[in-house]
């Protein structure tokens, strides 16, 4: 029977032959992932499993970037237990700060997942790793500490929903106008407990740097997983960075979608999601005037390199409205090297940006860079319910780094042509 | 296994910066975090509930971060069970998996008002406005979830089929 690439990757890792949306599976997991947030929680729950050791030191990772640099005791004191629970049970892949950043951007970068595998975190945002053709899933802590334990975990096989893209982008239209365009369509509970599959030739043409963007806000629909099938550009990606051979799946022709869905992306404009939700989008053209005090760029959604590079090329040779704070932080150490060597740091520093230390910064509202009551901030994460990056009255704007750049120039919501 | 308590209403796409805000994430003592437990809605949560209330919510509740705090804490603050019209899944899990039950009724969501004494029997599914005398039906437990919530836990459950494993291994 034919299989999508979600019920092939569990299938494979239930080691049965074939799995239907609605089969409830225990599978292997390949890599299990906290924060420190979660895994304080989670270790807890490891512990009072009452297993001595992890199921597997080199298939978790632990990284700190949701408050770090510590923003105050308490999340100095989270961080420490993590700290020492990653060296009492060899955990391979803790990285501190100054060898990592954030979770969803170093994970990839360091050849952690590969076409193929199953990823378990304890991050909503897990489901970015679908960028690579991987099957990967956020839980809460207590499911990640029984993973700890036993390298296993339930699932209940998600039915899919295909989202096709066909013609040609815009020339400042990228992969996060893409996915707020198809968030609009859906709305926030449109894809719950489903699959996200994303394909069609728009798709093939993107870089990993935008298909990550894409995958990374399947969770912003519902969706347990974002897919995209590997090719030619997954490969050559992932090709340096381990030396794990990639299992490749594809779709079969003649698997089963509960719906495909087909947009032509010709006439899509940069979108912009108005408060409180991601799905509540509006082409750039039919924003108006929306006057900012801050803006970010930056978190596991555009703190890549190809993201900074967009805003660097766009505030090359601008300043950032006087009145206007401007918050740039890089996803990683490594990135962070590379945007200096590129020159793309100097011109943000030029423009007028500060740049944080890697880590996911304002985006969650609790540190470096949080909002004022009244504040309207324009930010390219993931998120903008009331109160997420601050006061309960303040506002976020979601978009892409290239509508951010051009924002912090003009001081409102615009794009690169009214710079 | 029934519950019977005082109706807290919210409506829908109630996320989990709603329920709790990140700014308080930084511990992860229940207590703690019951005292912050829908912080920029309704200020004093856990101060006005009975334990054994009973939340009613609209659609999507619970969307967004995977942060467990969130059932954490409103299972903290006192209240025995959510009834929803629907669930995000990550809460979803999250809720059973620390011994907080979840019902999906779209009658009794709309139906049911703030400050309404309400009882529910998670066996047979079935929901009682106590002042009107309404009844509905939620849809039956998973089998799976039902077997968690008895076992107090996912964790008290992953003890109890290893140890029957073993067992079974013993024999």
């Amino acid at each position: 029977m034919p299989m999508t690439i979600t019920e092939k990757i569990l299938a494979l890792h239930a080691h049965c032959d074939h799995v239907s949306p609605g089969d409830l599976i225990e599978v292997d997991v390949d890599m299990a992932l906290a924060n420190d947030i979660t895994a304080p929680l989670a270790i807890k729950v490891f512990e009072k499993m009452g297993t001595p050791s992890v199921f597997d030191r080199e298939k978790i990772a632990l990284i700190p970037d949701h408050f770090v640099p510590n923003k105050d005791i308490n999340s100095a004191q989270q961080a420490k237990a993590m700290r020492e629970f990653a060296a009492r049970h060899g955990i391979v892949h803790y990285y501190e700060m100054g060898q990592g950043g954030i979770e969803h951007v170093i994970l990839p970068e360091k050849g952690l997942v590969m076409p193929g595998d199953l990823v378990i975190g304890a991050d909503s945002h897990t489901c970015t790793y679908g960028a690579l053709g991987a099957f990967s899933s956020g839980v809460g802590s207590t499911d990640l500490g029984v993973i700890m334990a036993t390298g296993k975990t339930w699932l209940k096989a998600p039915p899919t929903i295909k989202i096709h893209y066909e013609g040609g982008l815009s020339p400042w239209v990228r992969g996060k106008d893409l996915i707020l365009y198809t968030l609009g369509m859906l709305g926030v509970d449109g894809a719950n407990y489903r699959a996200l599959e994303f394909s069609g030739t728009v798709i093939t043409g993107l870089s990993m740097d935008q298909r990550f963007t894409m995958t990374n806000m399947a969770v912003e629909a519902g969706a347990k997983n974002g897919i995209i099938e590997p090719d030619g550009i997954t490969l050559s990606f992932v090709a340096h960075r381990s030396h794990r051979a990639p299992s490749v799946c594809a779709s079969d022709p003649g698997a089963d979608y509960e719906r495909v869905i087909r947009i032509e992306v010709d006439t899509i404009e940069p979108q912009v999601a108005f408060p409180h939700s991601p799905a509540n989008v509006r082409p750039l053209s039919q924003v108006g005037n929306i006057e900012l005090d801050q803006v970010f760029i930056g978190s596991c959604t555009n703190g890549r390199l190809e993201d900074l590079r967009d805003a660097a090329t766009v505030l090359r040779g601008h300043s950032v409205k006087k009145g206007v704070r401007l918050i740039v932080i890089p996803g990683s150490q490594l990135l962070y090297a590379e945007a200096i060597k590129e020159g793309i740091i100097g011109a943000l520093l030029e423009a007028g940006a500060v740049i944080g230390p890697p880590s996911c910064g304002p985006c969650l509202g609790g540190h470096l860079g949080v909002l004022a009551e009244g504040e309207r901030a324009l930010s390219t994460t993931n998120r903008n319910f009331i109160g997420r990056m601050g006061h309960p009255r303040s506002e976020v704007y979601l978009a892409s780094p290239i509508v951010a750049a051009s924002s912090a120039i003009r001081g409102c919501i615009a794009g690169p042509e009214d710079r | 296994m029934r519950f019977q308590g005082t109706v807290w209403k919210f409506g829908d796409d109630i996320d989990t910066d709603l329920i709790i805000p990140a700014r308080f994430l930084n511990v992860s003592d229940v207590e703690e975090l019951s005292k912050n437990c829908f912080a920029d809605i309704r200020k004093g949560f856990m101060d006005m509930v009975a334990p054994g209330d009973v939340l009613v919510a609209g659609k999507n509740f619970g969307a967004g971060s995977s942060r467990e705090h969130a059932p954490l804490a409103i299972k903290a603050a006192g209240i025995s069970v959510i009834i929803a019209e629907s669930f995000a899944r990550i809460f979803y899990r999250n809720a059973f998996n620390v011994g907080l039950p979840l019902v999906e009724s779209l009658e009794a969501s709309r139906s049911l008002n703030e400050g309404a004494m309400v009882s529910v029997n998670l066996s047979t599914g079935e929901i009682e406005d106590i002042d009107t005398g309404r009844r509905f039906f939620a849809k039956p437990l998973p089998d799976l979830m039902r077997r968690i919530i008895e076992a107090g836990g996912l964790v008290e459950y992953v003890k109890i089929k290893r140890a029957n494993n073993e067992l079974s291994k013993a024999r």
